[in-house]
């Protein structure tokens, strides 16, 4: 049931895209997000969707799992489309009833869907391709220089780690306690909101009872191995960047530049500029 | 009354690049009233396979039987099929959330939709079942110790009145005495009650007492079925998949081969000592 969930998740494969240091996919999907927001017209995003397709052939991640994350997004895409679509004033192409659809609510409805669903597809792409420890260690490092600033950056990243390590646990907790109660009769999915809500109980009572003791145990774990957390700790597997890093940030930058320079022709179809 | 497997499969993460087959082309025949053991080391399938029993998981392909019906059709009524199939998972204390001892057990036959009165007298019944006594019925479940939240656990599921009982590593993190009162529990509600009992274990240990029936699992796939004596001969072919026979067993094997006569078949302790002394006997 909860095996179906693919959003940040870690697909095991090795591939160019898996092997890259994490820094480099933290700060390349942080690039990816912004230059999504740096075009006014469409052709900027084939450039964006063509440098997508090449990081999803190359991380060797099937296009389908990768979708398969997409599923629960849907609503809140609809949402945006469909606000966008009514809500933005301008020329009128279709008015019926209460209801008028100008093209500039077309051209920002497309527009909008196309940003969420590239946001989501980029970000995906790194959870899928970096273990949730990479993960954190790139996001240690590349926040360091806040330590300046007195950000305990090794505390959010240890507690970041933590979090991402205990969702694929408490997942399969959750799966467990739900099929022991589903043995016992339980029904989590008919019925209305009310009752819906209800035969959640024997769900969340033992889920948050396992969660604390697990937290307990972890505690305990740590405090037993001495962990001090902070200044001085050493790493078994420090970040090291190798040439194809370099190349990669080398990509990154020609990817943005593109975009900023095909970003600034629309094409004129139909009196507008898309 | 029976529960039959025919060319049952299953396979994990099929859409992935690493596909697991849990279990591999299984047929089974559990008739009404026996005492079976599943045995198999971890990742064996044997928790998979019990998960099917009561249609938790469908097979990849495959069908499954219960009383001579497909458990797969689309109109099979499978709420009632967990009621007749009690299933008690590994750590099913984990499973406990109401207030008290007495409310948790009765959430089970509760949600078979029976009047109060009967919910209530089930409840009862399969407290006294497990030894549960009367001075825990209004306790928090949580105050309980290990191998009594344990027993609370299996209540909850033996108050739905299931005809078949199937317990998956029930005896898992209790101390020997827990364990060993807990199997003389179930093996005495099997006495008194007639139902079909299916124990999940890894340990030969655990069941070679009480079973009349073993099936051992190995990859996915049923490696023996049989009577715990004939299944205990193979004991080099137990040990080579991770598993071991009871201990009696090397002790008799290892007496035979030193030139004592015993009949290397018995499988419990007491059995064992009595085939000793009337070897030691004969010999003089």
């Amino acid at each position: 049931m909860l095996r179906d969930i693919t959003l940040g998740q870690y697909y095991q494969s090795d591939s160019v895209i898996h092997r890259l240091d994490p820094r480099v996919k933290l700060l390349g999907t942080v690039a990816f997000v912004v230059s999504l927001f740096l075009s006014d017209y469409f052709l900027g995003y084939l450039v964006a969707i063509l440098f997508l397709a090449i990081c999803v052939k190359l991380s060797t991640v099937p296009f389908k799992f990768i979708v398969k994350g997409m599923k629960t997004i849907v609503f809140l895409l609809i949402i945006t489309v469909v606000c966008n679509l009514l809500f933005t004033t301008g020329t009128t192409v279709v008015s019926f009833w209460k209801v008028t659809i100008t093209v500039e609510g077309i051209r920002m409805a497309l527009m909008m869907a196309l940003r969420l669903s590239l946001l989501i597809l980029g970000s995906s792409i790194m959870t899928l391709t970096t273990t949730p420890n990479n993960l954190t260690d790139g996001m240690e490092s590349v926040m360091s220089p806040l330590k300046k600033i007195k950000v305990p950056v090794h505390e959010i990243s240890m507690m970041m780690s933590i979090a991402l390590r205990f969702i694929p646990i408490l997942l399969e907790e959750t799966d467990k306690i739900m099929k022991a109660q589903i043995a016992r009769g339980a029904d989590f999915e008919s019925g209305g909101l009310i009752k819906r809500a209800k035969a959640m109980v024997p769900l969340l009572v033992p889920l948050f009872i396992s969660a604390f003791r697990r937290a307990n145990d972890l505690a305990l774990a740590m405090e037993a191995r001495c962990y001090r957390g902070g200044e001085h700790r050493t790493k078994m597997k420090p970040l090291k960047y190798r040439k194809r890093d370099g190349i990669a940030y080398g990509i990154l930058v020609v990817y943005i530049a593109a975009v900023i320079i095909v970003g600034k022709f629309g094409i004129p179809v139909g009196g507008f500029v898309w | 009354m029976s529960i039959i497997l025919d060319h049952v499969s299953y396979v994990y993460d099929a859409d992935t690049n690493m596909p697991v087959k849990a279990l591999d082309d299984i047929n089974l025949v559990i008739n009404d009233g026996e005492f079976i053991g599943l045995i198999g080391h971890t990742g064996s399938g044997k928790s998979t396979l019990v998960q099917h029993l009561n249609g938790l998981m469908k097979a990849t392909s495959g069908t499954i039987y219960y009383n001579g019906e497909d458990i797969y059709d689309s109109d099979y009524n499978k709420k009632e099929l967990r009621s007749k199939v009690g299933l008690v998972f590994q750590y099913p204390e984990h499973q406990l959330f109401e207030v008290d001892v007495f409310t948790d057990v009765c959430f089970g036959p509760k949600n078979l939709g029976w009047d109060d009165k009967k919910i209530q007298l089930k409840a009862y019944e399969a407290l006294k079942m497990v030894g549960i006594e009367d001075e825990y019925f209004y306790q928090s479940p949580f105050d309980l110790s290990g191998g009594q939240k344990r027993r609370v656990a299996i209540a909850g599921v033996l108050a739905m009145s299931p005809e078949v009982l199937v317990l998956d590593e029930p005896t898992a993190g209790l101390d020997p005495k827990g364990r060993d009162e807990l199997l003389n529990k179930i093996s005495e509600l099997r006495r008194t009650t007639g139902m079909t009992v299916v124990l999940v274990s890894h340990s030969m240990e655990d069941v070679a007492n009480y079973v009349d029936r073993i099936v051992v699992m190995n990859k996915g796939r049923v490696m023996y079925d049989d009577v715990p004596s004939e299944v205990f001969k193979n004991y080099k072919e137990l040990e080579a998949v991770g598993l071991a026979a009871p201990q009696v067993t090397y002790i008799m094997h290892a007496l035979n081969d030193a030139g004592l006569k015993v009949n290397c078949e018995v499988t419990t302790v007491n059995e064992a000592a009595d085939e000793i002394v009337k070897a030691l006997k004969g010999r003089k």
